[in-house]
């Protein structure tokens, strides 16, 4: 439990530094450093070299996808003929507004549920002891290893049996009941919050849902948010419940869409790859967006799942 | 003093005793409520669907008529079928490639990263972003980046005088490929090794130099010691992922439409599983396959664990 609450704190250092220019703290300043060597010089230019190579099908992505049809595959970065009509035609190819809509939809519900659902459970197991909890967090623990695939099939049916295929609810309404990775994560922060505030505000009159609402849930906000867009993250970007439960077209979400439009225009006899560019950009636009917005809890998020694990 | 002094979890009397027990009831209820989100999605999304899919692994069932009860019949079929053997070794190939290089590519960044210092920030961005790209448009950008004939690795390679080969087009290629993509998205790998990294103690590195180690010496018997458990928890991770790998290899390869590519070096396991439960209806053999599947992995992770023993080492173990 100790040794969580240190592993958090080195790594808010560790992300403390994320804008370039402000002067981090990181390590303690060592006597006598030479100021620039071979090795250093080495190090920023193998640095650069993998960022290009990490950066650049993005900017080919994007110089893509303001190319004319027959400039696609130039490969130049910046486009020789400069066009907006791909993103003028890609609405009329495709109802990308409605898959958008889809997605914000099913995107915000599954994250919001998962992490409330996550938290009370979390909660239920870091701060009450009872008999049978180790048994029954062991269990949660387990159901982490077992492939999709096993219960893929069986969830399928169940969602058959409602009437609910072909309708958006399966695409987020299982994370009402939270998810065990999230109960794992959330339960190491709430381990990590001293005991005695809770009794404190137990002596002061609260009850057990007070002192989860107020006093518990409050001090955990990072890991919270770490959730939400974590879970953001993960329904954004799903493709296979959306290929198990999606029929109709108007029902897609994003990713399911682009699949579709990939499979028309990509190969099956229509070439137009500007199209399928250009759907992917507006794909993934989003998600770069949401990395710049939380980057801090993501990279706090994924640090304290390698070093919990 | 000394009455004050006992510690109050330690009850004097009976009545202590029963007010202890009824607020211990009392706890275990109100922990039951909390939990009971997870209980019920449990039962009813897991513990159920395992139960039913055994089930439905000995029968015939194509959703619209009832399951027909069959035995082993779709553990024998499984055996002979030559496109399970053929995901298998797909799924094999891939993964045997892909965790070693995932995670020596990942330690090689994190090491940079922790080398940069003050400016790994800035690029420990520049490495995560790709891990943020929907698996869809990878998948879609190997189409485009890996085109044998005007894609960009191809022109590249082609500048220092490499004839690449059709990445997406000869079947001896394709995996290549797709391992290749994969390792654009190392960047949650990265930030776990690096937090590791960050958290070895300055003092180890301090008086290893003071006895004179030298830079492999402390990479060898200081670094991958201390970040052992990291490397470990990414090399299980990733090899339970990888053996169900699905998303860019489908993106790409199958679907609607695409018949002309020779998908056959593309068909992971799971692929085959999902084409026979979702696509040709065949419930009952996607299930038998899926506890397949399931007894692969948990075999590969008990070796893993076995393994880690003698290799990963626990801070605090030897205190």
């Amino acid at each position: 439990m100790t040794a969580g609450a240190v592993g958090t704190e080195h790594v808010d250092d560790a992300g403390a530094p994320d804008v370039p220019g402000t002067p981090p703290t990181r390590v303690p300043p060592r006597p006598r450093k030479p100021k620039i060597t071979v090795g250093k010089i080495l190090t920023f230019v193998a640095l650069i070299s993998v960022t290009l190579l990490f950066i650049y099908p993005f900017i080919w992505l994007l110089s893509a996808s303001f190319k004319p049809r027959g400039e696609v595959f130039d490969n130049k970065i910046l486009p020789e003929t400069f066009t907006f009509d791909n993103y003028i035609n890609v609405w009329q190819e495709a109802p990308m507004l409605l898959w958008l809509w889809n997605t914000v939809f099913v995107t915000v519900l599954a994250a919001v549920t998962v992490t409330i659902s996550s938290a009370l459970v979390a909660w239920g197991f870091s701060y009450f002891r009872f008999r049978g909890r180790n048994f029954l967090f062991g269990i949660v623990l387990a159901t982490m290893m077992l492939p999709g695939a096993v219960t893929m099939i069986p969830q399928f049916l169940i969602w058959n049996n409602l009437g609910m295929v072909n309708t958006l609810t399966p695409m987020w309404a299982q994370n009402l009941f939270g998810s065990a990775f999230y109960i794992f994560l959330l339960r190491q922060f709430f381990l990590g919050l001293p005991r005695d505030l809770f009794e404190a505000a137990r002596i002061d009159g609260a009850n057990n849902w007070t002192i989860f609402a107020r006093v518990a849930a409050p001090l955990t906000k990072p890991a919270l948010i770490i959730t939400l867009i974590f879970e953001f993250q993960a329904a954004w970007t799903d493709l296979m419940r959306p290929l198990i439960y999606l029929r109709d077209s108007d029902k897609f979400t994003v990713p399911r869409g682009l699949k579709a439009l990939l499979d028309q225009y990509g190969f099956g006899g229509n070439w137009h790859w500007e199209i399928v560019v250009t759907a992917s950009v507006i794909t993934t636009v989003p998600m770069i967006i949401l990395f710049f917005l939380g980057q801090r809890h993501f990279v706090q998020g994924i640090a304290t799942t390698g070093t919990k694990g | 003093m000394a009455t004050t002094s006992t510690s109050p979890g330690a009850p004097s009397d009976t009545s202590a005793l029963r007010a202890k027990r009824i607020s211990r009831r009392r706890n275990t209820r109100a922990a039951l409520l909390f939990i009971s989100p997870w209980i019920i999605g449990f039962l009813v999304f897991t513990a159920w669907p395992i139960i039913y899919s055994g089930y439905l692994s000995l029968t015939n069932y194509d959703v619209i008529n009832d399951p027909e009860f069959i035995g082993l019949d779709n553990y024998q079929r499984m055996l002979e079928d030559p496109k399970v053997r053929l995901a298998l070794w797909n799924t094999f190939y891939f993964t045997v490639l892909q965790v070693p290089l995932y995670v020596m590519v990942s330690l090689a960044l994190a090491l940079l990263l922790y080398k940069a210092g003050r400016s790994a920030g800035f690029f420990r961005t520049a490495f995560f972003l790709p891990k943020m790209t929907p698996p869809v448009a990878v998948g879609i950008l190997l189409l485009l980046l890996f085109n044998g004939q005007n894609g960009l690795i191809n022109t590249v390679l082609s500048w220092v005088g490499i004839d690449g080969p059709a990445w997406t087009t000869d079947p001896t290629w394709v995996k290549p490929g797709l391992i290749l993509i994969s390792l654009w998205s190392v960047g949650s790998s990265v930030i776990i090794l690096l937090a590791a990294l960050q958290n070895v103690p300055q003092e180890l590195y301090d008086s290893a130099r003071v006895d004179g180690a030298n830079w492999w010496q402390q990479t060898f018997k200081i670094t991958l010691p201390m970040i052992s458990g990291a490397m470990f928890f990414i090399f299980i991770v990733n090899t339970i992922a990888a053996f169900q790998t699905f998303t860019e290899a489908y993106t790409a390869y199958f679907g609607a439409g695409n018949t002309t590519y020779s998908n056959d070096a593309a068909l992971f396991y799971v692929i085959y599983l999902f084409q026979q439960g979702f696509e040709f209806l065949n419930m009952g053999y996607a299930s038998a396959m899926a506890w397949l599947l399931f007894l692969i992995i948990m075999v590969f992770t008990a070796l893993q664990m076995m393994l880690s023993k003698r290799f990963v080492y626990y801070e605090g173990e030897q205190r």
